[in-house]
């Protein structure tokens, strides 16, 4: 069948199979070339393998909780929206989120995903105690930071080339409220959002939202919002008799900054520019729920699809620390001299990140949508070498379009990492096309 | 707020897992029977994680009728409601060469299930309450050329469901026959089924947890169904003899 990720770029014809045992799971991977795909919200084609994806949607059972420790042991295909729903209620929540509550367990430890609170909590791999994983020739391994080091730490944003994810144990955050404390704060370029991302490290969340058709003196105007889970003082009386009540689901409705038409100059900088000043009037604190603080895009099923059928790409890189400010500022420089803002332009601030092959960094981290256009897969060729000249890299996870040569510059970790595979001779048995461009 | 518990007879089966699941999420404890029902253990322990309810595995064969006094005699708790999903498709073309195959089958669609409702029944009689649901089928509405076999078990466990029902209605005790036409299960994987006429797993399950609130008595999946039947059942006999179904 055709296969895609969240970009709709590039399209593949695959072979795809569910299997639904353990024993069959085996059978498949020993056929060689194999990845596993969870949900598929991983932007281009890390969960594609052309001749042997495995969908892991029928391993979605949860198998124990520890209601002392808050570990959880979760199936590979477990979805994180499935463990929020389960456990918000009972005051726990996931330690580390993405953008999205609908990827899965196995895709999170995969990707090693960072959420708003990176710089204080680091990425989601920090949580994991121990995961079952298959490797290639059939096997199933439990390793740990005490088991098999090696292999957990070359597992944990591996991007599934070590093997498939079977089982995972992680560690849930304990929560008395299901609010988040919100604080809007207006910067007036790049350099001081840095700045306050800077002043605000202790803050739990944090990120910004650029307006990426600035420039000059407020290239990079943003708005930086920061957050905390609220404490039940901070809950009107209403709200203290039920702290972990969820906001009723609303239907799924396509809001009206969402424009019809296709996507174009004018309606993107038309967008930026009253995000920014609509954002800037309501700066202030204010109490929000969980799935619109940490997901406001998930209310919009399939908003993937705005960018049209030739899908689009989404870049992201983390630009080290000490290059920081200069470094996205020649990234911004380059987007508003192309013309070619996003809807969604995100910065956000790494803490440090000790792993082996995990996307982030101490440093800064910007990501942007652009609709596939030769236009802009040329920019963003371009962005890929400003990155690398700053020291940077770029995340996985994201990527659909990058070439073997730009990704080599950029990852010193890449010779480290096919040893690793060679040494376990898992080279061969795991594949994805993404695996295949970048030679990884 | 304990609602009781709910006995899924052919936990293993799409539909009864689907059941079970519907079940717990309505608040009811679960019983999960099947055979080597350990093997079910991880679905057991993620539909108690999911809805904080108590769900238990008891292994049960529905072909060793003998053990079905004992089966239902040591569940930890007599349930509210029993569901009984098993059944076995078998091959008609097998069926119709072996009868040792034919027999498989129709025991594994009327007697086992009949025998186990049976002595449920019984217990819920005595105890004066309970809701019996039995998943038969179309099938067994109409003996076709394609699998009367099969069909012919499944319109003996309907009119024990009938009976059952008729002898019950005095003591409280509801009996629902459910009629799915086609189900997208792994029974039905590889057919070419109409989609329009095809029933998630969920939607039976669905069906049956409301059926089972309403107390009602025979439902079709899809609703249908009930018009198709009808119309299948209204042929005659001279016509329908020569006709491919």
């Amino acid at each position: 069948m055709k296969l895609a990720g969240w970009g709709q770029y590039p399209i593949v014809e695959a072979e795809v199979v569910a299997p639904h045992s353990v024993e069959e799971l085996l059978e498949r991977i020993q056929l060689g070339h194999a990845i596993a795909r969870g949900n598929g919200r991983a932007y281009g084609d890390s969960a594609i393998s052309s001749s042997n994806t495995i969908e892991m949607k029928n391993f979605n059972r949860m198998l124990a909780f520890d209601p002392i420790t808050g570990q959880l042991v979760a199936q590979a295909g477990v979805l994180l929206a499935d463990v929020i729903e389960t456990f918000l209620p009972k005051g726990w929540f996931p330690s580390v989120t993405p953008g999205t509550k609908f990827v899965t367990i196995g895709g999170m430890v995969a990707a090693d995903v960072h959420g708003k609170n990176h710089h204080k909590h680091g990425s989601f791999g920090n949580f994991v105690d121990w995961i079952d994983l298959i490797t290639a020739d059939g096997k199933v391994n439990r390793c740990s930071p005490e088991q098999d080091p090696e292999l957990f730490n070359w597992t944990i944003g591996g991007m599934g080339l070590t093997g498939i994810v079977l089982t995972i144990a992680f560690r849930l955050t304990p929560i008395s409220t299901s609010l988040i404390k919100q604080k809007t704060i207006p910067a007036s370029n790049v350099v001081h959002a840095i700045e306050i991302f800077e002043s605000m490290l202790d803050v739990t969340y944090s990120v910004a939202w650029i307006d990426c058709l600035s420039r000059g003196k407020n290239l990079g105007r943003s708005l930086v919002m920061v957050g905390e889970h609220a404490e039940i003082a901070d809950l009107s009386e209403g709200l203290k008799s039920n702290p972990l009540q969820s906001p009723k689901k609303n239907k799924i409705t396509v809001p009206f900054y969402f424009p019809s038409f296709a996507l174009n100059g004018l309606t993107v900088r038309l967008f930026n520019f009253l995000y920014y000043w609509i954002g800037k009037r309501r700066a202030k604190s204010s109490l929000m729920n969980w799935d619109t603080y940490f997901y406001p895009l998930d209310s919009i099923l399939g908003w993937n699809k705005i960018y049209g059928r030739s899908g689009f790409a989404q870049f992201q890189c983390v630009i080290p620390l000490l290059h920081a400010s200069i470094g996205i500022k020649e990234l911004l420089q380059a987007i508003s001299d192309a013309n070619a803002g996003s809807f969604l332009a995100v910065l956000k601030r790494f803490g440090e990140q000790d792993s082996r092959f995990s996307f982030p960094m101490a440093g800064y981290t910007l990501a942007l949508d652009f609709p596939i256009t030769q236009k802009n897969l040329t920019l963003m060729s371009e962005l890929d070498m400003i990155t690398i000249k700053y020291g940077g890299r770029f995340y996985l996870a994201k990527d659909s379009r990058m070439t073997a040569s730009t990704f080599k510059q950029s990852e010193p970790r890449l010779a480290q990492f096919k040893n690793f595979q060679l040494q376990r001779e898992t080279n061969q048995g795991l594949y994805s096309e993404q695996a295949k461009r970048l030679d990884l | 707020m304990n609602k009781g518990a709910v006995l899924v007879l052919g936990a293993r089966s799409d539909i009864g897992m689907a059941v079970a699941y519907r079940f717990a999420q309505a608040g009811y404890d679960i019983q999960l029977a099947a055979r080597n029902v350990t093997s079910l253990d991880d679905d057991r322990a993620d539909i108690e994680i999911r809805n904080s309810i108590k769900a238990t595995l008891h292994e049960f064969d529905a072909l060793n009728i003998q053990a079905h006094e004992a089966f239902v005699t040591t569940l930890p708790e007599l349930p509210i409601i029993a569901v009984c999903t098993t059944g076995y498709m078998g091959e008609q073309k097998e069926s119709e060469r072996d009868m040792t195959s034919a027999s498989l089958v129709m025991r594994s669609n009327y007697e086992g299930p009949s025998s186990v409702l049976g002595i449920l029944a019984n217990h819920f009689e005595k105890r004066g309450s309970g809701t019996l649901v039995g998943v038969s089928s179309v099938a067994g509405e109409r003996g076709r050329a394609s699998n009367y076999v099969y069909g012919s078990a499944k319109a003996g466990f309907t009119a024990f469901l009938s009976g059952l029902r008729n002898r019950l209605s005095q003591h409280n005790v509801n009996v629902i026959t459910v009629l799915p036409g086609f189900v997208n299960t792994r029974m039905t994987a590889g057919m070419q089924l109409p989609i329009a006429l095809t029933a998630q797993p969920s939607d039976v399950a669905a069906s049956i947890v409301a059926a089972s609130a309403q107390g009602k008595n025979i439902i079709y999946l899809k609703p249908i169904w009930r018009l198709i039947m009808l119309v299948i059942k209204s042929i005659p006999e001279k016509l329908f003899k020569r006709m491919t179904l």
